[in-house]
Protein backbone atom coordinates (compact mmCIF):
# COMPACT_ATOMS: atom_id res chain seq x y z
CA UNK A 1 0.00 0.00 0.00
CA UNK A 2 2.54 2.61 1.10
CA UNK A 3 4.57 1.13 -2.34
CA UNK A 4 1.90 2.14 -4.50
CA UNK A 5 1.16 5.35 -2.23
CA UNK A 6 4.85 6.26 -2.96
CA UNK A 7 4.59 5.54 -6.70
CA UNK A 8 2.09 8.21 -7.09
CA UNK A 9 3.63 10.61 -5.69
CA UNK A 10 6.58 10.45 -7.30
CA UNK A 11 4.42 9.64 -10.97
CA UNK A 12 2.67 13.61 -10.09
CA UNK A 13 5.96 15.38 -10.32
CA UNK A 14 5.83 13.97 -14.06
CA UNK A 15 4.39 17.08 -16.04
CA UNK A 16 2.90 14.24 -18.45
CA UNK A 17 0.95 13.03 -15.58
CA UNK A 18 0.14 16.60 -14.53
CA UNK A 19 -1.34 17.74 -17.88
CA UNK A 20 -3.10 14.09 -17.72
CA UNK A 21 -4.70 15.26 -15.03
CA UNK A 22 -6.02 18.37 -16.25
CA UNK A 23 -6.90 16.78 -19.08
CA UNK A 24 -9.06 13.77 -17.72
CA UNK A 25 -11.60 15.55 -15.47
CA UNK A 26 -12.49 17.95 -18.63
CA UNK A 27 -13.10 14.90 -20.96
CA UNK A 28 -15.07 13.06 -18.43
CA UNK A 29 -17.31 16.41 -17.31
CA UNK A 30 -18.27 17.23 -21.07
CA UNK A 31 -19.24 13.53 -21.69
CA UNK A 32 -21.23 13.08 -19.35
CA UNK A 33 -22.63 16.53 -19.82
CA UNK A 34 -23.76 15.35 -23.39
CA UNK A 35 -24.54 11.79 -21.80
CA UNK A 36 -27.63 12.76 -20.42
CA UNK A 37 -29.56 14.27 -23.57
CA UNK A 38 -28.18 11.77 -25.93
CA UNK A 39 -29.53 8.55 -23.96
CA UNK A 40 -32.56 9.96 -23.30
CA UNK A 41 -32.73 10.73 -26.89
CA UNK A 42 -32.12 7.39 -27.95
CA UNK A 43 -29.51 8.57 -29.38
CA UNK A 44 -26.47 6.63 -27.67
CA UNK A 45 -26.29 4.49 -30.67
CA UNK A 46 -25.14 7.60 -32.67
CA UNK A 47 -22.17 8.15 -30.08
CA UNK A 48 -20.81 4.65 -30.78
CA UNK A 49 -20.97 4.82 -34.64
CA UNK A 50 -19.37 8.34 -34.54
CA UNK A 51 -16.92 7.04 -32.00
CA UNK A 52 -15.84 4.33 -34.68
CA UNK A 53 -15.79 7.26 -37.27
CA UNK A 54 -13.28 9.20 -35.14
CA UNK A 55 -10.79 5.87 -35.27
CA UNK A 56 -10.99 5.92 -39.12
CA UNK A 57 -10.14 9.03 -39.13
CA UNK A 58 -7.74 8.66 -37.09
CA UNK A 59 -5.92 6.21 -38.70
CA UNK A 60 -6.07 8.59 -41.70
CA UNK A 61 -4.27 11.23 -40.21
CA UNK A 62 -1.77 8.59 -38.73
CA UNK A 63 -0.82 7.11 -41.97
CA UNK A 64 -0.45 10.70 -43.03
CA UNK A 65 2.07 11.69 -40.51
CA UNK A 66 -0.14 14.61 -39.19
CA UNK A 67 1.01 16.57 -36.36
CA UNK A 68 -2.19 17.31 -34.51
CA UNK A 69 -4.54 14.65 -35.87
CA UNK A 70 -7.52 16.96 -33.77
CA UNK A 71 -7.08 19.32 -37.16
CA UNK A 72 -8.43 16.13 -39.58
CA UNK A 73 -10.14 14.32 -36.95
CA UNK A 74 -12.57 16.65 -35.56
CA UNK A 75 -14.02 18.27 -39.27
CA UNK A 76 -14.97 14.37 -39.99
CA UNK A 77 -16.21 13.51 -37.34
CA UNK A 78 -18.83 16.33 -37.24
CA UNK A 79 -19.82 15.99 -40.65
CA UNK A 80 -20.43 12.33 -39.95
CA UNK A 81 -22.68 13.54 -36.63
CA UNK A 82 -24.67 15.91 -39.11
CA UNK A 83 -24.71 13.06 -41.90
CA UNK A 84 -26.10 10.40 -39.16
CA UNK A 85 -28.32 12.70 -38.06
CA UNK A 86 -29.97 13.31 -40.96
CA UNK A 87 -30.45 9.81 -41.79
CA UNK A 88 -31.90 9.04 -38.51
CA UNK A 89 -34.43 11.07 -39.45
CA UNK A 90 -35.29 10.13 -42.91
CA UNK A 91 -36.65 6.91 -42.73
CA UNK A 92 -36.04 5.21 -45.86
CA UNK A 93 -32.99 3.49 -43.98
CA UNK A 94 -33.50 2.43 -40.76
CA UNK A 95 -31.45 5.08 -38.14
CA UNK A 96 -29.99 2.22 -36.63
CA UNK A 97 -28.73 -0.08 -39.68
CA UNK A 98 -27.07 3.16 -41.05
CA UNK A 99 -25.24 3.75 -37.72
CA UNK A 100 -23.88 0.73 -37.93
CA UNK A 101 -23.28 0.27 -41.59
CA UNK A 102 -21.24 3.49 -41.25
CA UNK A 103 -19.55 2.54 -37.50
CA UNK A 104 -18.95 -0.81 -39.11
CA UNK A 105 -17.40 0.66 -42.11
CA UNK A 106 -15.15 2.74 -41.04
CA UNK A 107 -13.89 0.77 -38.33
CA UNK A 108 -12.48 -1.87 -41.00
CA UNK A 109 -11.22 0.88 -43.36
CA UNK A 110 -9.42 2.51 -40.90
CA UNK A 111 -7.89 -1.02 -39.80
CA UNK A 112 -7.21 -1.77 -43.14
CA UNK A 113 -5.48 1.75 -43.88
CA UNK A 114 -3.59 1.34 -41.27
CA UNK A 115 -2.03 -1.92 -42.11
CA UNK A 116 -1.91 -1.07 -46.11
CA UNK A 117 0.49 2.08 -44.71
CA UNK A 118 2.13 0.81 -41.76
CA UNK A 119 5.51 1.35 -43.03
CA UNK A 120 4.94 4.97 -43.45
CA UNK A 121 3.25 5.61 -40.43
CA UNK A 122 5.27 7.72 -37.54
CA UNK A 123 6.01 4.78 -35.12
CA UNK A 124 7.24 1.29 -35.94
CA UNK A 125 4.83 -0.22 -33.83
CA UNK A 126 1.82 -0.71 -35.41
CA UNK A 127 -0.14 -2.96 -33.06
CA UNK A 128 0.61 -1.12 -30.55
CA UNK A 129 -0.45 2.10 -32.27
CA UNK A 130 -3.74 0.47 -33.49
CA UNK A 131 -4.56 -0.36 -29.67
CA UNK A 132 -3.52 2.83 -28.82
CA UNK A 133 -6.26 4.00 -30.78
CA UNK A 134 -8.94 1.72 -29.99
CA UNK A 135 -8.54 1.48 -26.22
CA UNK A 136 -6.88 4.16 -25.24
CA UNK A 137 -4.45 2.34 -23.60
CA UNK A 138 -2.07 5.51 -21.80
CA UNK A 139 -2.59 7.61 -24.56
CA UNK A 140 -3.55 10.63 -22.18
CA UNK A 141 -0.22 10.64 -20.46
CA UNK A 142 0.99 11.58 -23.86
CA UNK A 143 -0.73 14.67 -24.43
CA UNK A 144 1.35 17.57 -25.18
CA UNK A 145 1.00 20.96 -24.31
CA UNK A 146 -1.03 21.98 -26.92
CA UNK A 147 -3.28 19.01 -27.12
CA UNK A 148 -3.88 20.29 -23.03
CA UNK A 149 -4.63 23.69 -24.38
CA UNK A 150 -6.66 22.53 -27.40
CA UNK A 151 -8.69 20.11 -24.61
CA UNK A 152 -9.85 22.85 -22.44
CA UNK A 153 -10.73 25.10 -24.95
CA UNK A 154 -13.10 22.46 -26.57
CA UNK A 155 -14.28 21.72 -22.88
CA UNK A 156 -15.08 25.44 -21.95
CA UNK A 157 -16.88 25.53 -25.50
CA UNK A 158 -18.99 22.27 -24.67
CA UNK A 159 -20.05 23.70 -21.41
CA UNK A 160 -21.06 26.87 -22.57
CA UNK A 161 -22.81 25.16 -25.12
CA UNK A 162 -24.37 23.53 -22.42
CA UNK A 163 -25.31 25.92 -20.14
CA UNK A 164 -26.60 28.80 -22.75
CA UNK A 165 -29.14 26.11 -24.30
CA UNK A 166 -29.98 24.14 -21.45
CA UNK A 167 -33.57 24.45 -21.44
CA UNK A 168 -33.82 24.17 -24.84
CA UNK A 169 -31.84 20.98 -24.63
CA UNK A 170 -33.87 19.53 -21.82
CA UNK A 171 -36.64 20.68 -24.19
CA UNK A 172 -36.14 19.01 -27.73
CA UNK A 173 -34.95 16.29 -25.69
CA UNK A 174 -38.31 15.35 -23.69
CA UNK A 175 -40.63 16.40 -26.20
CA UNK A 176 -39.20 17.45 -29.31
CA UNK A 177 -42.72 17.68 -31.45
CA UNK A 178 -43.78 20.15 -28.46
CA UNK A 179 -40.91 22.42 -29.01
CA UNK A 180 -40.99 22.87 -32.62
CA UNK A 181 -44.88 23.28 -32.25
CA UNK A 182 -44.36 25.85 -30.30
CA UNK A 183 -41.83 27.49 -32.36
CA UNK A 184 -38.62 26.71 -31.20
CA UNK A 185 -36.45 25.57 -33.92
CA UNK A 186 -35.89 22.11 -32.87
CA UNK A 187 -33.63 21.05 -36.34
CA UNK A 188 -31.02 23.55 -35.45
CA UNK A 189 -30.41 22.31 -31.86
CA UNK A 190 -30.67 19.36 -33.21
CA UNK A 191 -27.85 20.17 -35.15
CA UNK A 192 -25.53 21.89 -32.55
CA UNK A 193 -26.26 18.90 -30.30
CA UNK A 194 -24.89 16.56 -33.05
CA UNK A 195 -21.56 18.76 -34.08
CA UNK A 196 -21.12 18.56 -29.91
CA UNK A 197 -21.49 15.39 -29.71
CA UNK A 198 -18.63 14.98 -32.37
CA UNK A 199 -16.04 17.52 -30.73
CA UNK A 200 -17.07 15.41 -27.06
CA UNK A 201 -16.07 11.96 -28.75
CA UNK A 202 -12.91 13.25 -30.68
CA UNK A 203 -12.17 14.51 -27.32
CA UNK A 204 -13.12 11.26 -25.52
CA UNK A 205 -10.75 9.54 -27.74
CA UNK A 206 -7.54 10.63 -26.56
CA UNK A 207 -8.68 9.65 -22.75
CA UNK A 208 -10.40 5.95 -23.36
CA UNK A 209 -9.85 5.47 -27.25
CA UNK A 210 -12.47 4.87 -29.71
CA UNK A 211 -13.89 2.10 -28.66
CA UNK A 212 -14.78 2.64 -24.80
CA UNK A 213 -16.23 6.30 -25.60
CA UNK A 214 -19.66 5.45 -25.10
CA UNK A 215 -18.86 3.72 -21.56
CA UNK A 216 -17.62 7.57 -20.91
CA UNK A 217 -21.02 8.55 -22.01
CA UNK A 218 -23.59 6.43 -20.90
CA UNK A 219 -22.65 5.40 -17.84
CA UNK A 220 -22.86 8.41 -15.64
CA UNK A 221 -26.08 9.17 -17.45
CA UNK A 222 -27.58 6.24 -16.57
CA UNK A 223 -26.33 6.00 -13.02
CA UNK A 224 -27.72 8.94 -12.30
CA UNK A 225 -30.99 8.22 -13.53
CA UNK A 226 -31.15 5.07 -11.35
CA UNK A 227 -31.61 7.89 -8.07
CA UNK A 228 -32.59 11.34 -9.58
CA UNK A 229 -35.95 12.00 -10.85
CA UNK A 230 -35.43 15.63 -12.18
CA UNK A 231 -33.24 16.26 -15.29
CA UNK A 232 -31.20 18.74 -13.45
CA UNK A 233 -30.14 16.66 -10.75
CA UNK A 234 -29.47 13.89 -13.54
CA UNK A 235 -27.37 16.50 -14.88
CA UNK A 236 -25.50 17.57 -12.30
CA UNK A 237 -25.00 14.01 -10.54
CA UNK A 238 -24.01 12.36 -14.16
CA UNK A 239 -21.35 15.05 -13.82
CA UNK A 240 -20.02 14.41 -10.25
CA UNK A 241 -20.28 10.70 -10.95
CA UNK A 242 -17.69 10.89 -14.17
CA UNK A 243 -15.50 13.32 -12.91
CA UNK A 244 -14.81 11.17 -9.82
CA UNK A 245 -15.13 8.06 -11.19
CA UNK A 246 -12.81 9.20 -13.52
CA UNK A 247 -10.19 11.13 -11.66
CA UNK A 248 -10.43 7.32 -9.26
CA UNK A 249 -9.43 5.17 -12.79
CA UNK A 250 -6.67 7.50 -13.27
CA UNK A 251 -5.18 7.87 -9.98
CA UNK A 252 -5.47 3.50 -9.51
CA UNK A 253 -4.02 2.98 -13.02
CA UNK A 254 -1.13 5.42 -12.40
CA UNK A 255 0.77 3.45 -10.14
CA UNK A 256 -0.71 -0.15 -10.93
CA UNK A 257 0.42 0.32 -14.49
CA UNK A 258 -3.14 -0.80 -15.68
CA UNK A 259 -4.66 0.91 -19.13
CA UNK A 260 -6.03 4.47 -18.15
CA UNK A 261 -9.13 3.53 -20.39
CA UNK A 262 -10.43 0.52 -19.22
CA UNK A 263 -9.91 1.25 -15.74
CA UNK A 264 -11.43 4.28 -15.52
CA UNK A 265 -14.56 2.20 -17.44
CA UNK A 266 -14.10 0.00 -14.69
CA UNK A 267 -14.60 2.06 -12.16
CA UNK A 268 -17.90 3.52 -14.23
CA UNK A 269 -19.49 0.18 -14.31
CA UNK A 270 -18.77 -0.72 -10.32
CA UNK A 271 -19.96 3.36 -9.89
CA UNK A 272 -23.36 1.91 -12.26
CA UNK A 273 -24.19 -1.21 -9.67
CA UNK A 274 -23.43 1.28 -6.85
CA UNK A 275 -25.69 3.66 -8.07
CA UNK A 276 -28.53 0.69 -8.80
CA UNK A 277 -28.19 -0.85 -4.90
CA UNK A 278 -28.55 2.71 -4.22
CA UNK A 279 -31.76 3.43 -6.34
CA UNK A 280 -33.31 0.36 -4.96
CA UNK A 281 -32.61 1.50 -1.47
CA UNK A 282 -34.32 4.93 -2.21
CA UNK A 283 -37.18 2.84 -3.70
CA UNK A 284 -37.31 0.88 -0.47
CA UNK A 285 -37.55 4.16 1.37
CA UNK A 286 -40.14 5.79 -0.88
CA UNK A 287 -42.60 2.58 -0.89
CA UNK A 288 -41.77 0.58 2.23
CA UNK B 1 -60.50 36.50 -41.51
CA UNK B 2 -60.10 33.24 -39.08
CA UNK B 3 -57.69 32.33 -37.12
CA UNK B 4 -56.77 28.92 -38.76
CA UNK B 5 -58.01 27.59 -42.65
CA UNK B 6 -56.94 24.95 -44.42
CA UNK B 7 -57.29 24.72 -47.75
CA UNK B 8 -57.30 21.22 -49.59
CA UNK B 9 -54.95 19.52 -47.64
CA UNK B 10 -53.29 16.19 -48.52
CA UNK B 11 -51.72 14.48 -45.44
CA UNK B 12 -49.36 11.33 -46.07
CA UNK B 13 -45.96 9.54 -45.03
CA UNK B 14 -43.48 9.11 -48.41
CA UNK B 15 -45.90 9.54 -51.40
CA UNK B 16 -48.68 6.99 -49.40
CA UNK B 17 -51.85 9.29 -49.36
CA UNK B 18 -53.43 9.03 -46.03
CA UNK B 19 -55.56 12.02 -46.08
CA UNK B 20 -56.55 14.16 -49.37
CA UNK B 21 -58.84 17.09 -49.65
CA UNK B 22 -59.35 18.18 -46.21
CA UNK B 23 -60.64 21.97 -45.91
CA UNK B 24 -61.86 23.68 -42.70
CA UNK B 25 -61.76 26.98 -41.02
CA UNK B 26 -61.42 27.69 -36.89
CA UNK B 27 -62.59 31.06 -35.72
CA UNK B 28 -61.75 32.22 -32.56
CA UNK B 29 -63.73 31.08 -29.86
CA UNK B 30 -64.18 27.71 -31.88
CA UNK B 31 -64.17 24.51 -30.12
CA UNK B 32 -63.41 21.67 -32.96
CA UNK B 33 -63.96 18.13 -32.42
CA UNK B 34 -61.85 15.82 -34.34
CA UNK B 35 -63.68 12.56 -35.21
CA UNK B 36 -62.69 9.62 -36.53
CA UNK B 37 -61.87 5.92 -36.86
CA UNK B 38 -58.10 4.46 -35.51
CA UNK B 39 -55.45 5.29 -38.21
CA UNK B 40 -58.00 7.39 -40.19
CA UNK B 41 -55.28 10.33 -39.97
CA UNK B 42 -56.50 12.49 -36.97
CA UNK B 43 -53.00 12.91 -35.44
CA UNK B 44 -51.29 13.28 -39.04
CA UNK B 45 -53.65 16.37 -39.53
CA UNK B 46 -52.59 17.68 -36.09
CA UNK B 47 -49.08 17.48 -36.57
CA UNK B 48 -49.81 19.44 -40.28
CA UNK B 49 -51.95 22.17 -38.61
CA UNK B 50 -48.60 22.76 -36.12
CA UNK B 51 -46.17 22.38 -39.18
CA UNK B 52 -44.15 19.43 -37.79
CA UNK B 53 -45.31 17.47 -41.51
CA UNK B 54 -45.22 19.23 -44.41
CA UNK B 55 -48.84 18.84 -46.39
CA UNK B 56 -48.48 16.80 -49.20
CA UNK B 57 -50.44 19.60 -50.95
CA UNK B 58 -52.64 22.41 -49.65
CA UNK B 59 -52.47 25.34 -47.57
CA UNK B 60 -52.68 25.85 -44.33
CA UNK B 61 -53.61 30.20 -43.35
CA UNK B 62 -52.81 31.70 -40.21
CA UNK B 63 -54.81 34.93 -39.13
CA UNK B 64 -56.76 36.85 -36.73
CA UNK B 65 -53.33 38.18 -34.97
CA UNK B 66 -52.53 34.03 -34.27
CA UNK B 67 -48.84 33.97 -35.08
CA UNK B 68 -47.33 30.40 -35.63
CA UNK B 69 -45.58 30.01 -32.69
CA UNK B 70 -48.92 30.74 -30.57
CA UNK B 71 -50.60 27.30 -30.74
CA UNK B 72 -50.64 25.23 -27.58
CA UNK B 73 -50.28 21.65 -28.24
CA UNK B 74 -51.12 18.23 -25.85
CA UNK B 75 -49.67 15.17 -28.01
CA UNK B 76 -50.75 11.30 -27.91
CA UNK B 77 -48.12 10.37 -25.31
CA UNK B 78 -45.08 9.20 -26.94
CA UNK B 79 -42.88 6.08 -25.50
CA UNK B 80 -39.32 8.41 -24.91
CA UNK B 81 -41.47 10.59 -21.84
CA UNK B 82 -42.59 7.32 -19.64
CA UNK B 83 -39.11 7.05 -18.46
CA UNK B 84 -37.36 10.57 -18.35
CA UNK B 85 -36.22 11.98 -15.46
CA UNK B 86 -38.03 15.32 -15.11
CA UNK B 87 -40.16 16.93 -12.58
CA UNK B 88 -43.48 18.55 -12.78
CA UNK B 89 -42.17 21.83 -12.67
CA UNK B 90 -39.59 21.54 -15.03
CA UNK B 91 -41.89 20.21 -17.98
CA UNK B 92 -44.32 22.83 -17.38
CA UNK B 93 -41.85 25.41 -17.34
CA UNK B 94 -40.25 23.97 -21.05
CA UNK B 95 -43.94 25.22 -22.40
CA UNK B 96 -42.90 29.17 -22.33
CA UNK B 97 -39.53 28.04 -24.45
CA UNK B 98 -41.05 28.86 -28.22
CA UNK B 99 -41.21 32.12 -27.01
CA UNK B 100 -38.06 32.80 -25.13
CA UNK B 101 -36.16 33.48 -28.22
CA UNK B 102 -32.19 33.09 -27.59
CA UNK B 103 -32.73 33.87 -23.80
CA UNK B 104 -31.01 30.89 -22.02
CA UNK B 105 -33.42 31.72 -18.83
CA UNK B 106 -36.07 31.56 -17.73
CA UNK B 107 -37.81 35.36 -17.07
CA UNK B 108 -39.46 36.13 -14.30
CA UNK B 109 -42.51 36.30 -16.19
CA UNK B 110 -42.35 32.71 -17.53
CA UNK B 111 -41.90 31.45 -14.06
CA UNK B 112 -45.06 32.92 -12.36
CA UNK B 113 -46.95 31.83 -15.45
CA UNK B 114 -45.67 28.42 -14.80
CA UNK B 115 -47.22 28.29 -11.34
CA UNK B 116 -50.06 29.74 -12.14
CA UNK B 117 -50.82 27.00 -14.79
CA UNK B 118 -50.21 24.76 -12.26
CA UNK B 119 -52.29 26.01 -9.46
CA UNK B 120 -55.16 26.18 -12.02
CA UNK B 121 -54.58 22.69 -13.03
CA UNK B 122 -54.14 21.62 -9.58
CA UNK B 123 -50.68 20.33 -9.54
CA UNK B 124 -48.75 22.93 -7.85
CA UNK B 125 -48.59 20.35 -4.72
CA UNK B 126 -46.75 18.26 -7.47
CA UNK B 127 -44.01 20.75 -8.80
CA UNK B 128 -41.62 18.90 -7.85
CA UNK B 129 -42.55 15.21 -8.21
CA UNK B 130 -41.31 12.91 -10.87
CA UNK B 131 -43.04 12.86 -14.19
CA UNK B 132 -42.94 9.73 -14.79
CA UNK B 133 -44.41 8.81 -11.90
CA UNK B 134 -47.86 10.41 -11.97
CA UNK B 135 -50.68 8.82 -12.72
CA UNK B 136 -51.87 8.77 -16.39
CA UNK B 137 -54.28 11.77 -15.17
CA UNK B 138 -51.62 13.56 -13.47
CA UNK B 139 -49.16 13.58 -16.19
CA UNK B 140 -52.12 14.86 -19.08
CA UNK B 141 -52.78 17.60 -16.34
CA UNK B 142 -49.65 18.62 -16.50
CA UNK B 143 -48.80 18.74 -20.21
CA UNK B 144 -51.98 20.33 -20.31
CA UNK B 145 -50.18 22.68 -18.12
CA UNK B 146 -47.04 22.90 -20.33
CA UNK B 147 -49.72 24.05 -23.22
CA UNK B 148 -50.86 26.96 -21.74
CA UNK B 149 -47.15 28.14 -20.80
CA UNK B 150 -47.01 28.24 -24.36
CA UNK B 151 -49.94 30.05 -24.77
CA UNK B 152 -53.61 31.11 -24.12
CA UNK B 153 -55.41 31.37 -27.56
CA UNK B 154 -55.05 28.05 -29.24
CA UNK B 155 -54.84 24.68 -27.60
CA UNK B 156 -54.58 21.24 -30.04
CA UNK B 157 -55.35 18.74 -28.35
CA UNK B 158 -54.56 15.21 -29.00
CA UNK B 159 -57.05 12.48 -27.66
CA UNK B 160 -56.44 14.57 -24.16
CA UNK B 161 -58.74 11.52 -22.03
CA UNK B 162 -57.08 9.04 -23.46
CA UNK B 163 -56.36 6.04 -20.69
CA UNK B 164 -58.29 8.44 -17.98
CA UNK B 165 -60.75 6.80 -15.57
CA UNK B 166 -64.38 8.89 -16.20
CA UNK B 167 -63.69 10.60 -13.26
CA UNK B 168 -60.85 11.88 -14.91
CA UNK B 169 -61.85 12.12 -18.08
CA UNK B 170 -64.88 14.17 -17.06
CA UNK B 171 -62.21 16.83 -15.30
CA UNK B 172 -60.20 17.34 -17.80
CA UNK B 173 -63.26 18.06 -20.09
CA UNK B 174 -64.33 19.86 -17.28
CA UNK B 175 -60.88 22.01 -17.61
CA UNK B 176 -60.72 22.38 -21.27
CA UNK B 177 -64.67 23.70 -21.10
CA UNK B 178 -62.95 26.61 -18.55
CA UNK B 179 -60.49 27.36 -20.55
CA UNK B 180 -62.44 27.62 -23.96
CA UNK B 181 -65.52 29.62 -21.68
CA UNK B 182 -62.20 31.82 -21.11
CA UNK B 183 -61.94 32.45 -25.11
CA UNK B 184 -59.44 29.93 -26.15
CA UNK B 185 -60.03 28.67 -29.15
CA UNK B 186 -59.93 24.41 -28.68
CA UNK B 187 -58.92 21.91 -31.60
CA UNK B 188 -59.66 18.53 -30.19
CA UNK B 189 -59.27 15.04 -31.40
CA UNK B 190 -61.68 12.62 -29.63
CA UNK B 191 -63.15 8.76 -29.69
CA UNK B 192 -65.69 10.36 -27.01
CA UNK B 193 -68.42 10.81 -28.85
CA UNK B 194 -70.40 11.62 -26.09
CA UNK B 195 -68.05 14.32 -25.04
CA UNK B 196 -67.30 15.65 -28.64
CA UNK B 197 -71.29 16.30 -29.01
CA UNK B 198 -71.77 17.32 -25.49
CA UNK B 199 -68.52 20.41 -25.45
CA UNK B 200 -68.25 21.13 -29.48
CA UNK B 201 -69.18 23.90 -31.57
CA UNK B 202 -68.00 22.28 -34.37
CA UNK B 203 -67.02 18.81 -35.48
CA UNK B 204 -64.45 17.17 -38.05
CA UNK B 205 -65.56 13.87 -39.17
CA UNK B 206 -62.71 12.12 -41.00
CA UNK B 207 -63.47 8.88 -42.69
CA UNK B 208 -61.39 6.62 -45.27
CA UNK B 209 -59.28 8.96 -47.21
CA UNK B 210 -61.17 11.78 -46.72
CA UNK B 211 -63.21 14.35 -44.96
CA UNK B 212 -66.68 12.82 -44.34
CA UNK B 213 -68.61 16.14 -42.16
CA UNK B 214 -67.29 19.53 -41.56
CA UNK B 215 -69.62 22.01 -39.92
CA UNK B 216 -71.77 23.16 -36.61
CA UNK B 217 -72.33 20.66 -34.23
CA UNK B 218 -75.84 21.06 -34.48
CA UNK B 219 -75.27 20.57 -38.39
CA UNK B 220 -74.18 17.19 -37.73
CA UNK B 221 -76.28 16.38 -35.75
CA UNK B 222 -78.92 16.53 -38.43
CA UNK B 223 -76.93 14.76 -40.97
CA UNK B 224 -77.04 11.07 -41.93
CA UNK B 225 -73.36 10.51 -40.62
CA UNK B 226 -73.41 12.50 -37.31
CA UNK B 227 -76.94 10.59 -36.30
CA UNK B 228 -75.16 7.25 -37.04
CA UNK B 229 -72.09 7.67 -35.10
CA UNK B 230 -74.17 9.49 -32.53
CA UNK B 231 -76.25 6.49 -32.21
CA UNK B 232 -73.30 4.70 -31.52
CA UNK B 233 -72.70 6.19 -28.80
CA UNK B 234 -76.16 6.10 -27.29
CA UNK B 235 -77.00 10.04 -27.57
CA UNK B 236 -80.61 10.92 -28.50
CA UNK B 237 -80.92 13.30 -31.79
N1 LIG C 1 -44.48 8.06 -39.04
C1 LIG C 1 -45.30 7.43 -39.89
N2 LIG C 1 -44.81 6.90 -41.04
C2 LIG C 1 -45.62 6.28 -41.93
N3 LIG C 1 -46.95 6.14 -41.76
C3 LIG C 1 -47.50 6.64 -40.65
C4 LIG C 1 -46.71 7.31 -39.64
N4 LIG C 1 -47.53 7.71 -38.64
C5 LIG C 1 -48.76 7.29 -38.99
N5 LIG C 1 -48.76 6.66 -40.18
C6 LIG C 1 -49.94 6.10 -40.87
O1 LIG C 1 -50.83 7.16 -41.14
C7 LIG C 1 -52.14 6.78 -40.86
C8 LIG C 1 -52.79 7.77 -39.91
O2 LIG C 1 -52.17 7.73 -38.65
P1 LIG C 1 -52.59 8.69 -37.47
O3 LIG C 1 -51.66 8.48 -36.33
O4 LIG C 1 -52.70 10.07 -37.97
O5 LIG C 1 -54.04 8.10 -37.09
P2 LIG C 1 -55.06 8.59 -35.98
O6 LIG C 1 -56.31 8.98 -36.70
O7 LIG C 1 -54.45 9.60 -35.09
O8 LIG C 1 -55.34 7.23 -35.19
P3 LIG C 1 -55.61 7.00 -33.63
O9 LIG C 1 -57.06 7.25 -33.41
O10 LIG C 1 -55.27 5.55 -33.43
O11 LIG C 1 -54.72 7.91 -32.86
C9 LIG C 1 -52.09 5.37 -40.31
O12 LIG C 1 -52.52 4.50 -41.33
C10 LIG C 1 -50.66 5.11 -40.00
O13 LIG C 1 -50.32 3.79 -40.34
MG1 LIG D 1 -53.82 9.66 -33.11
Amino acid sequence: MMDIWTTLMYSLTFSTVQRALIATPLIALCSSLLGVPLVLKRFSLIGDGLSHVAFGAMAIATVLNLTNSFLLVLPVTILCAILLLRMGQNSKIKGDAAIAMISVGTLAGGYLIMNLFKSSARSSNFSADVCATLFGSNSILTLSTLDVWLCAALSVAVVMFFLLFYHKIFAITFDEDFASATGMNAKVYNLLLAIVIAVVIVLAMKLVGALLISALVIFPALSAMRVFKSFKRVVLCAVIFSVLCALLGIFISIPTGTPVGSTIVAVDIAGFFLFCILGLIKRRRVHP
Amino acid sequence: MSQLACENLDLGYEGKTVLSGISFTVNAGDYLCIVGENGSGKSTLMKTVLRLKTPMSGKILHGDGLETNEIGYLPQQTVVQKDFPASVREVVRSGCLGRSGMRSTYSRADKQLAEENMERLGIAPLAKHCYRELSGGQQQRVLLARALCATRKMLLLDEPAAGLDPKATAEMYEWIRKLHADGTTVLMISHDITASVKYASHILHIGKQSALFFGTKSDYLQSEIGRRYADLGGIQT
